[in-house]
This record gives C-alpha cells, structure tokens and sequence, in this order.
C-alpha cells in the first residue's frame, strides 16, 4: 500500500507530519480534541457526541482488534477525522469483522497517522481545545482552512445528529421517552433494561413528550454547546416537574439550564475513560468514562439542585439532583461504552425515581 | 478515612533472598513501604535476611532484623519490639508464608497479638488455597477451568480421570510456579502430581484442565478499605497460556482485546479482590481466554504486591507498593495525591501512551542437563523493559536491553546461527516454549513464512506477529538503502520501529558510529518522553523519561551540576541486586552533595528504577548508542555542560562500556586503569612490577596457545574466558581431553559465544589452579590523594575453586593469621596505588599455605559491597561515590559520611550463597568455579558458627538437631571428614556413609551406623535409597577432584529431589558443625543492625 503523505496544522501554526489514513480528504478540518481510552476506539468514533470534532487518540495503537457492527454507538460516524500515532495493519479479535482503517474508508471518516499524538495533546492541553486541518493539501491550504473553522461553540450541532423520526427500542417494564441529542447505542441498552425507550427528535415539544404519557423521560448525551440548543432547554422546562428526568452528559447541561444554571467551556474538556468521579452521598469514587467539553457552573444552581457528583481531578460538577423535581443528573457517562462499568447503577436509579419517586 | 491513629509500630516482612520467582522487585515494594511508613510517623521493624538490599540499610527502618526468615525468627523479633501491627503483603509469597504460619500458631491476626493488615488470613487463604480460591470464584459467578484437587497421588489419579487430559498440576502456596507443570500422557501426570505435591508446603495440588494455546492477561488491582478499586494495569502476554508469567514476554497495556471484553475483565478483577477480601491494597488477577470464541477464565490472584505489580508501577509511572503502603495503614485512595500529576488524586486509573515490553533473562547455559524448554514453572533470573512508542520499537528496545549478544529481532551477527535450520525445523522449533523462540519467529518471518502459518505453530497472537513482520519488512527495505541515501522520513521510519544504529551498521557493512553520524547529519535524533500515568492530560513532574523518535522533547533544562549512573541491567547470575545497592547509594550521596543524579538502567525489579530514587530516570537499555543519547540531551538541558558518567557501579555491564564514553567524562577510576586490570598482558606485567605473586598462567585464544601453557605450568588448570562476570563458563581442567573440551565450548557458537565469541581482544585466561587454598575477598575504595580504606577483609568458608559468589565468607576473617591479612591489605593498597584507582576496588586473593597470591583486581564495586557495607556500618557505596567525584576520605570523614568500622565489637558476619537447585532437579548441586548462586542472606551474631547457623538457616539449609547424616567424601577429604564425623557423634547424631568413607571413618574408630555400597555396584540399599527413605536429616557429600559425576552426582540430586539439607564441600561441614555445636539447645538471639551498629 503506497504512503500517502500527510499533514496537520493547527490553528496556532503547528504543523504534525504524518499519512492519510481512512477516506480520501485533501483537506478536512475541526475541533481538535484528544481521548486517552486504551481501548474503545470504534465506540469513540462512533459517538455522535464527536460532531465537529477531530478526535486525537493519546493511545499509540489504534485498530488492533478491529471493529464489529454491535460496537457501534450510532448509525454513522459524525466526528470529521481520527488522529493516531500508529493504525494497526492487521487486526486480531474473534469479534471483529473489518479492520479499522477499512472501516473509516468506508464510513467516509478520513484521518491521519504517524503523528506524534502526544505533542498534539501537550499543545492541546496548554491552549485548549482547537481547531484545525488535516489532509493531503499543502500545509498553507490547511493552515488556511484551519484558521476558517468554526469550531464548536455557540453551533447547534444537535441538530446535525438528531434523528428525523422517532422510533422505539427495546420492551422493558417501564415507558420512557429519550430525547435524542446525539444519543449513543449503549445508553439506548440500558435504558431498554429498564423500560420501552421511545427515541424522540431534539426538537420535539414537551407537550409532545407528555402526550405519550412516559414514566420518565431520558435526556441524552450529544455534541457541542448546550447554549447553542435553547429549544431542548425550553423543552425539559415544560418537563420539570411533570415526570421523572434523567440527563446524561449534554442532557445534564441542558436540565442545568433549564434550572436557570450556566454552563461554560473547560479549558481541554474531559475525554477518556479513567476519572474518578466522587458520590457524594457514599464517599464511593467511581471510574467514569467522560466526553465533554462544557460544564455546569454548580455555583448558578444554588438552592435549585444539590451536587451528588464531584470529578476529583478538576473538582468540577458531575452529577445533580433537583431539589423540588424528580430529576437527575450526571455530567459523566454511566452507561460507558467504552469504559468502565462502575456507575451502571444509575439506570437503576431512574427505574426506582419512575417507580415509586423515591431516589 | 484518614490514617490509623491506633497504630505506632508496624512490622513489615521482606521477602529474604533473591531467588528465581522473588527477585529485587521486593526490595523495591519493601524499601518504598519503609519510606512511606516512616514519613507517617510510625516506628517501623524490618526483617530481611538479605543484607543486598536497599530496604535493610539502617537508615530505612528504626529497626532493621537482618536475620533468617523463618516463623520461629520472626516470632522472636515480634516478643522483642511488640510491634501493633504486621505488614505481610509487600514481602513476596515468603512475607505472606510467614505471616499464615505465624497466624495459624496464634501469634498474629487474633486478639492479644499484632493486627494482620493489608490482607487478613481469612483472605490470604481464599486466595492461596487453589481449592477455596475456585469455590469463591464460581460462587461470585466466574467461570475457572475444570479442575479438582489432591492431597495423594490417589486422590490425583481420581481426579484426573474426571477431568481428562491434558491437564495442568498447580501446587498451593508455591512461588514462581514451582512444582507446576503440564502432563498429557498419564505417566507424565504421575511424575508431575508427585512432584507438586512435594513442592506444595501443605501438600495440595490443583489439577486442572489446561488451556495451553489461550491468551493469557493480567490486571493489577488496588483496593482501599472504603472498597474503592481501581486498575492500574493490564497486562497481555506474548506467550500464550502454558508459560509461567514470569518467563513470558508480556506487554502492556492489552493490546488485543476489545473495550467490550476489558470490561468484563476489569468488572471480574473487580469482583475477584472484593470476594477475596483483600482489604487494601495490591493484588494481580490472573486471566486466560480463548481466541476463538473470547470465552475469559479466572487463572489465580495474588492476595500482594508481586512481580508484576513492580513491573505495572514502572510502566504506569503509579507507585502501587508505596500506595499499598499507605492504604493499609488507613488512607483512601482519594486521600493520596497522585505524586506524578500532584494535582489530582490516586483514585483513578492510570492510561498510558506508549509500550511497554518485559523480557525475561534465563541462565540455562549456567545449569548443564536443564532442557531450556519453558513452561509453568519460573525457571528465569532477570527481566528488562523497555518503553517506546509502539511494540516494534519497544520490543527491539527490550531485546537489545538483554545483552545477550542481540542487537534487535534480527539484523545482527547472531541471527546467522539459524540459518542451518530448515524451514520445518524451525516451525517445529517455535512450537515448543524456549528462550529462542522469539529470535526463531522472527527468522521465519524474515523467510516469509506467513503470519498464519507461524501463528498455528507458536499460538503467539496474529497481531503481534505482523508487528514483528513490520521489523522485517523494515530490515528488507533498508538492506537496499544505504546511510547517505536515507531521507529523513525514512530514517526516522526505522528508528520508530527501534533498530538501533548497530542493527543498521551490520546491514550495511558500515560501523556503528559512521551509522551515527549519517543519522544525526539527517537531523534525526531521539525524542524523549515523559511518564505521566495520565497520558500528558494533566500537566506533570515526572522526571521518568524513555526515548523515541518524534517531535517534541520533553526534557527539562536545569543547570545544576549532573552525574549520569549507569545501573546494571537485568538481573543475572553473578550481577544482580548488589550492583543495584551501589548505583541507588551512589545516587542518594550524590543528590545530598547537591549533584543532579540522572539514572540510566533497564531492570523494572530495581530500586534504581523508581524515579523517586533519582533526579531524573531514564528507562533505557544500557548500549552505547542509548547511552550516548542520555549524554548528548543531558549535555543540552545543561546548556551544553556535559554531565560525569559513573561506570564502576553498576557491575560489567556498565564497565564495558566505559571504553566507548568520552575518556574526560568518566567519574573515578580511568578506562585506562580498568582496562588495565582487565587485560591480562598488562595486568601480569603489573603484578611483577609491584612484586605480588600470582598463579602461573597466560592467555590463549587456540587450543595449542592453550596447551602451551599447560606445558609449562602443570594441571589442573582454572579457564575462564575475560571480561565476564560470575565465573561464566569458568572451568577447573584436569587433563588434556578436558582442556580440549573447555576451548571448544569457549570458541564455538555456544551460548558464550552468543556473548561476544574469542578473539584476540578477549581471549581466554589459563592458570594454574591452587588446590586447597583459601579464597579471600578485599573491597577498599583509594581517593586522589592515595588515602586507601580497606572496607573489609572476607575469608571464603569454601576453598578457592568455588566461585566466590556460591562460596559463604565471613568477616572478619576467622582463620587467617593477622600477618596474612596485613600482607593482604598491603597488596591492596599498593595495587590500587598502581591503577590510580579512584573509588571502590576489588581484589582477589588465594591463600595456600604461607604464600598470598592475587587472583585478579576489578577497580569496581563488587558483589560483596553490600554485605561489608551491612557488617561493618560504613556506607562504602556512599564514600567511595564521593571519592570518584573528587572528594577525599579525610573530608568524608570531617563531614561525617565516612565513619570507622564498628566490627571491632566481637561481632562476626557470614554471608552465605542461595542456589536456584530446588527448581533444577536435574541439575547437580556440587559448587565449583561457575557461579550459580541467585541471592544471598547475612548472618551475624557474636561467634562464627552462630553467625554461620544464621545465615545457612536463612538460605533455606536447615541443620538438623537430630538424626542420622551421610557422609561421602572425596578422598583429600576424608580427614576433615572425620573430624566432622567425630563432632557429630558428640553431638548425638547417628552416621551412615558411603563403603569408601566409612571404611575410613572406622580405621578411626569411628562407629558407623549404617553403610550402604555404590550405585554401580547395584548393590540392594544405595545411598540413593536411603536419602529417599527419609532416614536421613543431613548429607555431607563432596565431589571428587576430577569431576565425580557418577555416585556422588546422584547422592546430591537425591538430597535436592527430597529437600534433605546437604553441603558440599568440607568445609562448609566444618562450619555447619560448629554452628550446631555452638546453637544446639539454645534459643537464637536477634538483634537488630541499628544494635550491632551501636547507633
């Protein structure tokens, strides 16, 4: 296979030499942002939350055990590009079907290899997250275009994942509808443990929702800035109150705002598998799978919601419950998918808040 | 939780000598407990029979019990310093054995007596006992493999005809796997069940159904007593199931399973340390699966802080014993700062961005008659690691970082020794487990064997297969380039896939440093990156480097002066913990001199590997190129300064390669002086100038140079090759047909050819060979200003012909004449005047009679640095540190690193060899010039043979009190046999001999209890039998000057085979009488380093 010599450039000027890997692309560009999972890689780039952004793997090799259909978390990629130090030529796991890089050409997800992943992240760390360009165009085309992205804030990237129809998954005991901001495939098999999901389009009215007569509504996980979705806010505040919520990641931030609370960008987000995550109420440290890039400002919820989650590396907020709704929270990922499994309990939660109302 | 406040003092249980299965990682868990004990407040004990450590130095503990390590012992030192609580889980499987024993006598764990903490019997147990273990694991929902359990051959035989063959027999309570094994056909299962039942202290095996071919995992897990759990690691081996761990290549972190299924792992680990109860801290589970299908089994878990998880700290950069430490005295794990990133908690698990690959290092050319084929049972001395950024570049890394004469996978002058093998071959070959197998692999590939085809043979995983193939396809594109014609790309392909620039000298016909040049004109040198735990996510201050070939460069400018320590690498017969000893000391006196020190060492067991040991940490193999690279980025983070380079610490491995540093940047000693010590021409041309008498003897480098010598010098004749460390291959040659034999071993491909082969540069040494003399050991350090301090005189317990290594001494010296020791010290000192030796030397003495001569000199640190430094109170490491930086013995003395002796109490020290026969049945136990000894243990007490009883009961020799002993001695040994024997009786024991001895013993009056004639003669009751019968508490046999190897070799496999303590040269039977007579019916006194030291 001949080498089809790359490049990456940054926003800020810096330029990664590397090879196109994945589908063509002579220029593709995005919010550069990295995940330290050591394993997980086609849940990662799968997930809808990743819509407009590159997603850098700190892990040097990505591919080793190839990818299969059932580790998908949508029905297509939405991140623009995959960032690797080395994609692995051959796979090896009974579970897999087809290769990676076969997977990404095939999927329409370009990407880049052979860069030194670990500058990209030091840089990334230092300046946040930032756009840029990767491809086989020359490196001015790329700085150029670099410069020209939006990246993510203040773009309502939900709209762009969202599904067009609802549609229903699972047969469990209880009724819930999900709203769906990008909402990933693990989560949906959760939930369907629990209940009859009913996947509803972000858009969809809280009037709507009531009228399907739910014994909870699931917020889901999805891209981007919570600000940039003011009609999911207004939704879940027709919600509040009126039936049991449960908000993962970007539904944790959308039931934030609806509250009244501000969110605001982290200076590199979170995105990997292994934070520990304090509950509050057990002392018990949690390891949680995590992909955000915005954050509740716990300090505007005073009085509204108590804080039941605390990320113990940056002590920012990751869980909530409303003080006068049945409805709850968490910043992190309960469901994984890829990561750990610590924090499944959660789901339980809900069933019991959708049961008798007790947390 | 905050730290226990209801405990002052913690006894913490080390694990004794190194041996194969518990190596220098327990000194680096146990000397990391000790710290952070300490820095808590708490009065820390210590027990540790071995004075090589770090953990024993008296500054680490506030009481320091360097004494054996039985439950008798311990239980002694508990009476005397009524400590609160036992720490048993950072001590290996010994610590935790200890522990059980003391448990089940009602000393420890019950009400009345010091707490258990880290793990508690009850959870010791479920771990331990294979039976109970497997009953937990069904009962939290995990699958094992089938399996039941035996405590008698009938039992066994019963439950392998459930079960079917093949199956795998795991001894209970065992280390290192040792009586495990794997038996398809039922006669092998008859020879192995009996086997392991042997091996298993309570007599229990598992027998289980065996999953040869699996893949093989392991995580580490810690636990804090809120039952937080976290992984640190995983773990993927390289090496399907049906290799000890210990012998596998491993990787980490896993590289071929999927999220999905490292989840469910992960939640059974989870769930396996919980049902076990392991309170606090460290523990690895140990996981098969099945490639097919991806089925996952529990293998077994270790209830402690083990190998590998001394090897996922040095991978993660995660402390896990120094965690352990502090989780068992109360802490959480969200209450410990995680000292890399210090911003954010321990509570997490570490992600890393790079590889890392362990290989271990084997010593079957030191064991003639082994099979060098590997399995359950551990059977390797040493290990390296190596980082790099992907597996092709660690695992070159790691091959080179052997020195085993591999340059990398291939490209090199040893990969010509298969070329004579067939392609069948080969692929036969590779189906077996051997040390080579991976070179072989790596052979097929480069023949273009598909990676299908090899995998079906050797079971190892299809994706680390193609990485290797990447390695070849690699070496065949470059083999047509040229170092002119390279682009930069292309270069900085190659070094990504880790061949270093010797691999691509011999592909190109070039030299190493011609290779260098071209590269570094193409602007391609390496990169180095940090080791964070968290994937450079979090800022961090780690100083814990390793190189690769990328962008960024991560090392920290800093102008303070530096000093580069080059450690020892893997550990091996003849160069292991004590060579580490001497590069952490050197490091700790440097940095409280105010130097930067900057580590440079390979070995993922050592101390000197912890990047809190050091200013900054390299984890590199210890090559030229690699080196060379520490040197050129250390010379431009100090703005062009280059630092000192200290080479004499770190045994041969270091010291070879002085001569390829600058000269001006050698610290201590010049290359010139260690080269002259070491080149036989100019060092016989020293000993004349300075009159000191040596043997007789030249060097050869062909069989008639060889027989020359002989000529004019007599047999028998010792033969060593130069520059080798450990009596590699050294033999005691009799006669011609002998010496034929020993050059041709020497000169062939043989495994010392493998090391570097003859030639003129290294040729082999010929001396005449002094019987009967006794062997004597001088470390002394000599300053610039040619102050010489003789750090201690040894005498050899067994007599010169033994290497010194496997041969027990004591100090001070207990039959020298003070005359003798003065001409001694005399020598010393005028041929460390004659090597302008700045720092530690070395010399070697036989005593025959009224004449001294000198064996050889080594102006380095040697193996017994340690132990005098233990006996005798001086930090000779430290001092003679300082000296090679310049600094004098009298202005150590004023600033008071440097403080006199505190032998002169009527204290003796003996330090005693312990031999890895036990896992070696095949193997015959008689000592000779061929060093074999893994570890060593100290005893000290007030007389030598108490002293002497200590240390042999701490190598796991118990003398008996009670019984009859066997005698069969060689005939220049009948007459101190019989004073032997004549001590004995007094001492009530009965005697059986062999028809020889105790035809001599008789002659003597001696009565003799039971004589039982040769093998050969077939006669009915053999000693064979009667050692056997169990009859027999003790057996004296010594081999016959000219090889022996027929009687006697099968009286010392029998004693080994049924663990009937034995000696095998006279002298040892001398000593060990004494040491009866002198501890018969009295209690044994222990006293701690801190009271001998009178501080």
């Amino acid at each position: 296979m001949a080498i089809r010599e790359a490049a990456l450039v940054l926003a800020d000027g810096s330029v990664f030499e590397g090879e196109a890997i994945g589908a063509e692309a002579s220029v593709a560009t995005g919010e550069v942002v990295f995940n330290t999972v050591l394993s997980g890689y086609q849940e990662v780039i799968t997930d809808p939350s990743y819509a407009g952004q590159i997603i850098t793997f700190t892990y040097p090799h990505i591919g080793n055990y190839g990818t299969a259909a059932i580790d998908d978390e949508a029905s297509r990629p939405h991140c623009r590009g995959v960032i690797v130090r080395d994609l692995a030529r051959r796979h090896s796991n009974h579970r897999a079907e087809t290769g990676l890089d076969a997977m990404l050409a095939a999927r329409g997800v370009p990407g880049i290899a052979g860069i030194d992943t670990r500058r990209l992240t030091r840089v990334l760390r230092d300046t946040g997250a930032m756009s840029g360009a990767f491809g086989t165009a020359s490196e001015s085309d790329l700085l150029a275009a670099a410069r020209a992205e939006r990246g993510t804030d203040g773009i309502d990237l939900v709209a762009t994942v969202t599904t067009g129809q609802p549609y229903s998954f699972g047969s469990g005991r209880h009724r819930v509808v999900a709203y769906d901001f990008g909402i990933k495939t693990t989560i949906l098999r959760c939930l369907a443990e629990i209940a009859t999901v009913e996947v509803v389009p972000a858009s969809t009215t809280a009037a709507d929702v009531l009228a399907r007569r739910p014994d909870g509504v699931f917020l889901s996980n999805g891209p981007g800035d919570p600000a940039a979705v003011p009609y999911a806010v207004e939704a879940i505040s027709g919600l509040l109150g009126e039936v049991p919520l449960f908000g993962i990641c970007l539904g944790h931030q959308l039931l934030g705002r609806a509250l009244g609370g501000t969110t605001f960008k982290l200076p590199f987000g979170h995105h990997g598998g292994n934070h520990p995550v304090r509950h509050e109420a057990s002392g018990h440290v949690e390891i949680t799978s995590q992909n955000h890039n915005f954050c509740l400002d716990p300090e505007s919820l005073a009085g509204k919601a108590s804080v039941t989650h605390l990320n113990l590396n940056d002590l920012t907020n990751e869980g909530m419950r409303v003080i006068d709704a049945p409805a709850f929270s968490v910043q992190y990922h309960p469901e994984a998918g890829p990561g750990p499994h610590d924090s499944r309990y959660l789901f339980e939660q809900f069933a019991r808040l959708m049961q008798d109302g007790s947390f | 939780m905050p730290k226990r406040t209801d405990l002052s003092s913690i006894l913490i249980i080390g694990s004794g000598p190194i041996v194969i299965g518990q190596a220098c990682e327990f000194d680096y868990s146990g000397t990391q407990a000790c710290r952070v004990l300490k820095d808590e407040g708490y009065r820390v004990i210590l027990a540790n029979s071995n004075p090589a450590t770090i953990m024993t130095d008296p500054d680490f503990a506030h009481r320091t019990y360097i004494e054996p390590l039985t439950w008798e012992v311990v239980s002694r030192i508990i009476d005397r310093e009524k400590p609160d609580a036992v720490l048993p889980t950072l001590g290996g499987q010994t610590g935790l054995n200890i522990a059980m024993a003391l448990f089940e006598r009602g000393l420890v764990g019950v009400p009345g007596t010091p707490e258990l903490i880290g793990a508690n019997a009850e959870a010791i147990a479920t771990a331990e006992d294979r039976e109970k273990f497997k009953k937990a694991m069904i009962e939290i929902g995990l699958s094992v493999p089938a399996s039941g359990v035996a405590h008698t051959l009938d039992e066994a035989m019963t439950v392998v005809e459930q079960i079917g063959l093949p199956v795998i027999v795991r001894p209970a309570y065992i280390l290192g796997g040792r009586g495990t094994g794997i038996a398809s056909t039922a006669e092998q299962f008859r020879a192995i069940a009996s086997n392991g039942l042997d091996a298993s202290p309570i007599r229990e095996i598992l027998i289980e159904k065996s999953i040869a071919g699996w893949k093989e995992y392991e995580l580490e897990v810690m636990r804090d007593r809120a039952d937080n759990c976290v992984i640190i690691c995983s773990i993927e081996n390289v090496d399907p199931m049906g290799v000890h761990t210990g012998d596998s290549i491993t990787v980490a972190p896993a590289q071929t399973l999927s999220d999905v299924e490292y989840q469910i792992m992960r939640d059974s680990a989870l769930a396996c340390i919980r049902r076990v109860g392991v309170e606090t801290g460290g523990s690895n589970v140990q996981f098969a699966v099945d490639p097919a299908t991806g089925q996952q089994v529990v293998i077994e878990m270790n209830p402690r802080v083990s190998r590998s998880s001394a090897l996922a700290s040095k991978a993660t950069g995660f402390p896990i014993a120094k965690i352990a430490a502090k989780l068992a005295v109360g802490y959480t794990l969200d209450e410990i700062p995680n000292d890399i990133t210090r911003m954010t908690p321990a509570s997490f698990e570490p992600t890393i961005d790079y590889v890392v690959t362990k290989i271990p290092r084997w010593a079957f050319e030191k064991l003639p008659g082994t099979s060098g084929v590997l399995g359950t049972q551990m059977q390797s001395v040493g290990e390296v690691m190596a980082i790099g950024r992907t597996f092709p570049e660690s695992l070159q890394k790691a091959l080179r970082s052997l020195e085993q004469g591999r340059l990398g996978l291939n490209c090199d002058p040893a990969e010509k020794q298969y070329a004579e093998m067939s392609d069948d071959e080969l692929f036969a070959a590779v189906a077996v487990a051997t040390p080579e197998r991976l070179m072989q692999v790596g052979e097929l590939l480069r023949r273009g064997a598909s990676i299908d085809r090899i995998h079906d043979a050797c079971r190892i995983d299809p994706w680390f297969l193609d990485q290797m193939a990447m390695i070849v396809e690699e070496r065949h594109a470059l083999s047509s380039a040229s170092a002119e014609s390279l682009s930069p790309r292309a270069w900085k392909r190659a070094k990504r896939l880790g061949f270093s620039d010797a691999q691509l000298a011999y592909l190109w016909g070039s030299t190493e440093l011609e290779v260098r040049d071209a590269r570094e004109r193409a602007g391609v040198v390496p990169t180095y990156k940090t080791v964070d735990t968290c994937s450079a996510e979090f800022a961090a201050s780690t100083p814990y480097h390793y190189s690769t070939y990328e962008d960024e460069n991560e090392v920290r400018p800093s102008a303070k002066p530096r000093v580069v320590i080059l450690g020892s690498g893997p550990n091996r017969i003849g160069q292991g913990i004590e060579f580490d000893y001497c590069c952490v000391h050197a490091s700790f006196a440097l940095r409280d001199a105010g130097y930067e020190t900057v580590m440079v060492n390979c070995n993922p067991e050592t101390v000197s590997t912890d990047y809190d040991t050091s200013d900054r940490l390299y984890f590199e193999p210890l090559t030229r190129e690699d080196v060379m690279n520490v040197i050129a980025v250390e010379t431009a983070a100090a703005g062009g300064v280059a630092p000192k380079v200290i080479v004499s610490l770190g045994g041969q491995t270091p010291l070879k390669l002085s001569g390829q540093l600058p000269v001006e940047l050698v610290a201590g000693t010049s290359p010139s002086s260690i080269d002259l010590a070491e080149d036989r021409e100019k060092w016989n041309a020293l000993c004349r100038d300075l009159h000191i008498p040596q043997p007789p003897g030249g060097t050869a480098v062909t069989l008639a140079e060889a027989e020359a010598i002989v000529a004019e010098v007599g047999f028998p004749v010792l033969v060593r090759p130069s520059y080798v460390l450990g009596g590699r291959a050294m033999q005691i040659v009799h006669d011609r047909e002998h010496l034929a034999r020993a050059m041709a071993e020497l000169s062939g491909f043989g495994s010392l050819g493998k090391e570097g082969g003859l030639s003129a540069e290294r040729p082999v040494l010929v001396d005449r060979f002094l019987e009967d003399a006794t062997e004597v050991d001088v470390d002394a350090i000599r300053d610039h200003t040619g102050e010489v301090l003789i750090g201690g005189v040894m005498e050899h317990v067994e007599e010169a012909g033994v290497h010194s290594g496997d041969s027990a001494c004591a100090i001070p010296p207990q039959n020298l004449p003070s005359w003798v020791v003065e001409v001694i010290t005399t020598y010393t000192a005028s041929i460390a005047e004659a090597l302008d030796v700045r720092g530690l030397i070395n010399v070697q003495f036989a005593v025959a009679g009224t004449s001294v001569y000198v064996i050889e000199a080594n102006p380095r640190a040697s193996r017994t640095v340690p132990f005098v430094a233990k006996a005798t109170g001086v930090p000779l490491a430290k001092v003679a540190t300082r000296v090679m930086l310049g600094a004098t013995l009298a202005e150590l003395r004023v600033e008071g690193l440097l403080v006199d002796s505190v032998l002169s109490s009527g204290a003796v020290a003996v330090k005693e060899a312990v031999l890895p026969f036990n896992r070696f049945p095949e193997v015959d136990t008689a000592l000779g010039p061929e060093m074999r000894s893994t570890g060593e243990v100290m005893g000290f007490d007030v007389t030598f043979g108490k002293a002497f009883y200590k240390a042999e009961l701490a190598a796991g020799t118990v003398l008996p009190t009670e019984g009859t002993v066997f005698l069969s001695l060689a005939d220049a040994d009948k007459p101190a046999g019989l004073v032997v024997a004549k001590r004995l009786r007094r001492l009530g024991f009965g005697i059986a001999a062999t028809t020889g001895t105790a035809k001599y013993l008789s002659r003597f009056g001696l009565d003799i209890d039971q004589v039982v004639g040769k093998l050969s003669e077939g006669a009915g009751n053999t000693a064979v039998d009667l050692i056997a019968s169990g009859d027999i508490c003790f057996v004296i046999n010594t081999p016959q000057g000219r090889g022996g190897r027929t009687d006697g070799e099968a009286i010392r496999k029998a004693a080994n085979v049924h663990h009937v303590s034995s000696v095998t040269t006279v002298e040892a039977a001398l000593a060990a009488v004494q040491g009866m007579a002198e501890q018969f019916g009295r209690p044994l006194e222990v006293r701690s380093l801190q009271e001998h030291h009178g501080r």
